[in-house]
């Protein structure tokens, strides 16, 4: 290595442009610390040349402190600068190297899934219980008298037959799997009566859960389902009040362009009483192919009516001063064609694909 | 439910000018009568007469023997000379040639045949084609074909003069009218649509065309014209002896307050229904008889009163309606003998005694030996009214469900039973011949329908739809109520023919529907504030979603089941799980149990999933398990007076069988699965002890653990679960291997069962007090235990705690061997525990007395050395 006087104003810059020129070389962190080394080590020319100045006559001194602070600073700052560049440079190599397949299956975790048919009667009580109602619930084996009796079912009328009921051995016991939730409804209003009557607080409840019909299982029937029944009874409830409720919740599950309709039927426990319809909410009745509500324009949902006043009298409600109506459905015809469920054995049978279908709220 | 042809409707209201039949069906609809099915048109010609000239059968390619006829069809034949290819002879007459499947006719029958160019109910159209080696034009067709009826086999053999063929609808067409080639589109009523319309339980008036037409009065405003209005000849007087002797009163009513009997004699025994009759009970879904069965089927349909002929000489005076006796036996019409219930009603002769032969199971079925044959010259009708609870229980005890018995056990019209009698004799007569006796016998007990008050602004209340007072009066009129307006309130008598218009309720109905729901205003009600969910709502929500969160599916099982399940699960005779609950009408004989445990069914949903393809399955069910208790009779109720009162409620329930409310899982295979990033992990006893653990934190219940669970849980590796106070909460663990093996599930699969109904009570209305966070800093401190095996690690874990005290926060077992190390029959329990103080930082001092207490306590209660 040739000496050089830090007086040599060249020299240096030679040696300057030397040293920029190799740390300009370096293509990774190994060689630009061989670069330092070499321009800025012990035995780099500008070091030896640095180390002159001591000697020098004090004349001298000044200018060649300040040729070599200057080429001395070019050279680290250089450095540094390339140092930074090869550490972004590795760092950004590393996190390329680094780079995972995110389409790999991540959750080996088995996952479950609650049954829809169960966040649906979540879903619908919490409609209700947004507008202040209340979720009663029931036994689901039940005496006759809540069945039958107190819903005026004459014992020996035909509407008793429509039931087809599970009777629990020996018949005679007077215990039946409960055909719908209705016995709930005066379960409800005996436990509220005495609110009614003394806080003017009317009744108003949904009455979701298990019933039993004995209808073999096929694509349309299942003799273990669910219904959600809903009881109000206050002063001056009409028949309108039962309108805009089934209405409003209509909307709450089918959008708000949903509306219901009713038709005269008859059931023992109401009167007047009406089979519910749903406007198609998937055509909305201009299509007549439909295979949401087979191009009639309206699905059948359920039944409802104002509370026959002998059904207040079984719970112990004066019908004259109070007026009452109750509907009801089918949770799992609700499904269907909410959802499209084509056949309802997919429902019960228990195969876990059809619950993983549905997220943790419907 | 009652079919009801167009044409039969249209004598009794004018329907409205260009209705389809689904705008009758509509209209129908709109008052309450829903519509289940439209039959008939739908068929355009040609649709002719045909007469089988020719026959050959011949067996074709795929073994089938099938016939190829020539067939006469008059104005449609071809010209006589070869027939199309590759028919193409030249000696055949004029006529048409069509392949015919069908067996049951003969050369000379005349019968139904669609030509080219016409349409079947489907629609299909009809073409000429090659078929079986020949050309076919068109089809012979059968009845189910032309929407006729299901149960008659073959094709419609409309007349066979060589007697070789049976005729499948006996003089539906007349003999003039059997002329080749003529339309049989009108002669077989095709043109004719019948709606099938479903009645409600209320409304037995409509189980006639008389009621139906009255409705389609009710919802159009075209007029109705009562079929019941006819002429009555001769008088009521000294007729037929007949006597109502009911002694023992169903339920207090008599079983027979009106009985009418009408001789007819001399009546042609060989005389057949006219075809317009016989075509109109086909169409009603009724088989044509003989002339005088036919009449008393068609003055039914039409008026809705059911009818009895006897054969007059078979008959002895009097008729006495009675309960039966004990044992009695009768043979009814179907040829079946039944044994006859005591409160049965009968009609009886006096054949043998006074009432002592029962000649017909009353308002359900008549008897065969009384019943008219094709020699019976002289007849004796009957048209009664029975108590509708008499009737439905007799026809529901013998299973007899009978278009007579349909009718009165929904009510028939108590003013209808002498004109129904005139019309039938008079359609007898003008069919068969005979004198129909002037006097008749008119027993006649029955009751005005009672008049109801009823506030003319009643409707409006209850409906929420304002009625002016004429309209309130216009509807109740026009339904067939007298109204009587001169009071504050209407007095409002209902029609003989309502016998649910009852009360003032039944009126608002009447009122509404005639109006229509269609304009209802909705209103939606505002209810008082609520309470929200109960406790125990939210509690099930938050396990069910847990459970769901922890890699369970949800699903929902029947909970039938058999006493052979039990036993697979190897459930010992004396457990509580075996006190169940029976089904008096299982859907299935082999499921006649309800499940005393959720395990029970949960297990299907595993095999369902296995049997499909799935190696891990995880399922989980919120519901209910069954315990009978001890099934009484359950206390009667009177609620009378006031409604039940709330000592009955409780009486009740306390004789419900049990039913907790419960949560249970199985789990099989893995919980994770091997992938590609790790080895699988099975389901193993400790999960299914953790779900327990989530299930009883989801409630904010603490409860405790003990080693051992009974069957089907593994002796060893079964936990039960309790809480504070004692009460038992559940099992958890890995099944049985016996029973994983019996029921087929995978080896080691593991279970819980939980009862909520404790935990929920347990946590109702408890408020969490917090304890305050430390923000001291923490000292660990671990612990390497050699005890016996015998030791729980619970136990020990416990030991520890109490031996810490307050400044303990936390003690857990983080490892746990055995081996030579340790020595036979004892084990190292590796155990963390985390101390801290509220208010300090932990002195050395401190935490080394903590250390020195657990281990002397360890020491103490179970010789734990430390290693």
């Amino acid at each position: 290595m040739t000496e050089i006087s830090p007086l040599d104003g060249a020299a240096v810059d030679a040696a300057v442009t030397e040293a920029l020129a190799a740390i300009a070389a370096a293509t990774d962190l190994d060689e630009l610390k061989e670069a330092r080394l070499a321009h800025t080590g012990d035995k780099a020319a500008l070091t030896l040349a640095n180390r002159q100045i001591g000697g020098l006559e004090p004349a001298d001194k000044a200018t060649a402190g300040k040729n070599m602070g200057k080429a001395r600073g070019r050279v680290n700052q250089a450095i540094a600068g390339r140092q930074e560049e090869l550490e972004a440079e590795r760092d950004a190599r590393v996190l390329v190297e680094e780079t995972v397949d995110v389409t790999l299956p991540v959750s080996r975790e088995l996952k479950g899934a609650r049954h829809p048919l169960e966040t649906m009667q979540e879903l619908m009580c919490d409609t209700f219980v947004a507008m202040g109602w209340e979720v009663a619930e029931g036994p689901e084996m039940e005496a006759e008298w809540f069945n039958f009796d107190a819903l005026n079912f004459d014992p020996d009328h035909p509407a008793r037959e429509m039931q087809d009921t599970f009777f629990i051995d020996p018949p005679e016991a007077g215990i039946v799997l409960r055909t719908h939730t209705s016995p709930v409804q005066v379960r409800a209003a005996l436990e509220r009566r005495d609110a009614l009557q003394n806080e003017g607080r009317g009744i108003y409840v949904v009455c979701p859960g298990k019933t039993f019909r004995t209808d073999e299982l096929d694509a349309t029937h299942t003799p273990v389902f669910h219904q959600i029944e809903g009881l109000a009874v206050d002063k001056g409830l009409t028949m309108a009040h039962l309108k805009g409720t089934l209405d409003a919740f209509a909307r709450s599950l089918f959008g708000p362009d949903a509306v219901t309709r009713l038709r005269p039927s008859f059931f023992p426990f109401t009167e007047p009483s009406a089979e519910m319809d749903l406007r198609c909410f998937v055509c909305g009745g201009a299509d007549n192919d439909c295979r949401t509500c087979s191009g009639t324009g309206w699905i059948e949902w359920g039944g409802c009516g104002m509370t026959h006043p002998n059904v207040l009298r079984s719970a112990g409600i004066n019908p004259d001063e109070y007026t009452a109506f109750a509907f009801g459905m089918g949770v799992e015809r609700t499904l269907m064609f909410r959802h499209g469920v084509k056949d309802m054995r997919d429902m019960v049978e228990g195969d876990i694909r059809f619950s993983q279908q549905f997220g943790m709220e419907i | 439910m009652p079919k009801i042809p167009l044409k039969w409707l249209e004598e009794s209201v004018d329907l409205v000018p260009g209705s389809t039949p689904e705008d009758v069906a509509a209209a129908l609809v709109k008052v309450g009568l829903e519509e289940e099915g439209i039959e008939g048109g739908g068929i355009t010609g040609p649709l002719v007469i045909g007469r089988v000239l020719s026959q050959v059968k011949e067996v074709a390619s795929n073994g089938k023997t099938v016939n190829y006829c020539r067939v006469d069809v008059g104005e449609h034949n071809d010209p006589a000379g070869p027939g199309h290819k590759p028919d193409n002879k030249e000696e055949y007459p004029s006529s048409k040639g069509i392949v015919c499947g069908a067996h049951n006719f003969h050369e000379g029958d005349f019968v139904v045949c669609i030509l080219p160019g016409g349409v079947l109910p489907g629609p299909f159209p009809i073409g000429g084609r090659k078929t079986y080696g020949h050309w076919s034009d068109g089809m012979i067709c059968s009845a189910k074909e032309l929407g006729l009826g299901e149960d008659h086999d073959g094709i419609i053999v409309l007349a066979s003069p060589s007697g070789a063929s049976e005729v499948t609808f006996p003089g539906l067409v007349a003999e003039e009218d059997l002329v080749p080639g003529a339309s049989a589109i009108g002669l077989l009523g095709l043109d004719e649509s019948t709606i099938e319309i479903n009645v409600t339980p209320d409304r037995g008036y409509s189980f006639s065309v008389r009621g139906v037409a009255r409705e389609y009065s009710h919802s159009t405003g075209q007029v109705f014209r009562d079929p019941a209005d006819v002429a009555v000849t001769g008088s009521a007087g000294d007729g037929f002896g007949v006597v109502v002797e009911d002694g023992t009163p169903v339920r207090g009513r008599v079983g027979c307050d009106r009985f009418v009997a009408r001789r007819l004699t001399g009546f042609s025994a060989d005389a057949a229904s006219p075809s317009w009759m016989k075509r109109r009970l086909e169409q009603a879904g009724m088989r044509p008889i003989s002339l005088a069965v036919d009449v008393t089927n068609y003055v039914m349909l039409e008026l809705g009163q059911p009818l009895h002929a006897y054969d007059l000489a078979q008959v002895s005076e009097p008729i006495v309606v009675r309960r039966a006796s004990a044992g009695e036996k009768l043979t009814t019409l179907d040829d079946v003998t039944r044994e006859l219930h005591a409160e049965d009603l009968v009609i009886a002769d006096s054949a043998g005694g006074h009432g002592a032969r029962a000649i017909g199971l009353a308002g359900v079925m008549g008897g065969a030996e009384t019943e008219v044959s094709d020699a019976t010259t002289d007849i004796l009708l009957e048209a009664a009214h029975f108590d509708a609870v008499t009737i439905a229980r007799t026809a529901r005890r013998h299973r007899l469900g009978s278009e007579a018995s349909r009718r009165f056990e929904r009510g028939v019209d108590t003013r209808l039973q002498v004109a129904a009698v005139e019309r039938a004799l008079s359609l007898m007569q003008e069919f068969g011949g005979g004198k129909i006796e002037d006097v008749y016998t008119d027993l006649d007990e029955t009751v005005a329908p009672e008049q109801i008050a009823m506030d003319v602004a009643y409707p409006s209340t209850i409906v929420g739809v304002e009625y002016p007072a004429d309209e309130v009066v216009d509807a109740l009129e026009k339904v067939g109520c007298v109204v009587d307006r001169d009071y504050e309130s209407l007095l409002v008598t209902p029609p003989t023919w309502r016998p649910d218009l009852d009360s003032a309720i039944t009126l608002v109905e009447e009122v509404a529907r005639l109006r229509g729901y269609d304009n209802l205003p909705s209103v939606l009600p505002v209810a008082p504030p609520g309470r929200g969910l109960t406790h125990g709502q939210k509690v099930r929500r938050a396990v069910a979603r847990t459970l769901a969160e922890s890699g369970l599916t949800e699903v929902l099982t029947y909970p039938f089941i058999s006493e052979s399940r039990l036993d697979d699960l190897g459930i010992p005779d004396e457990d509580p799980r075996r006190d169940w609950v029976a089904l008096a009408n299982p859907l299935s004989a082999e499921l006649p149990l309800m499940r005393t445990t959720m395990l029970a069914t949960l297990v299907d949903a595993v095999r369902v999933n296995l049997g499909r393809g799935a190696q891990d399955v995880a399922v989980y069910e919120l519901g209910r398990a069954y315990q009978a208790k001890h099934i009484g009779t359950l206390p009667t109720v009177d609620s009378t007076d006031g409604g039940i009162a709330p000592s009955e409620v409780e009486a009740l329930n306390e004789a419900l069988p049990g039913q907790p409310r419960r949560v249970a899982g199985i789990m099989a295979g893995n919980r994770v699965p091997a992938g590609w990033n790790g080895h699988a992990t099975a389901w193993g006893w400790a999960d299914a002890l953790a779900a327990v653990e989530r299930v009883a934190s989801a409630a904010g219940v603490a409860v405790s653990v003990t080693q051992g669970a009974r069957m089907p849980w593994h002796p060893g590796r079964g936990a039960t679960y309790w809480l504070d106070n004692g009460e038992f909460v559940g099992h958890a663990g890995e099944l049985h291997p016996k029973v994983c093996e019996t029921l087929g599930l995978p080896p080691r699969s593991v279970a819980f069962e939980v009862v909520l109904d404790p935990l929920i009570r347990e946590s109702d209305g408890v408020i969490a007090a917090a304890t305050p966070v430390s923000q001291q800093v923490l000292a660990k401190e671990d612990f390497a235990f050699v005890v016996s095996t015998e030791v729980a690690a619970g136990d020990l874990v416990n030991v520890v705690k109490h031996a810490g005290g307050d400044l303990v926060e936390d003690a857990t077992v983080f490892d746990v061997f055995t081996g030579e190390q340790v020595g036979e029959g004892r084990k190292s329990v590796a155990i963390n525990v985390r101390l801290r103080a509220a208010d300090h930082t932990l002195s050395a001092d401190e935490v080394l007395g903590v250390r020195e207490a657990i281990i002397a306590a360890a020491s103490e209660k179970f010789e734990a050395v430390l290693r």
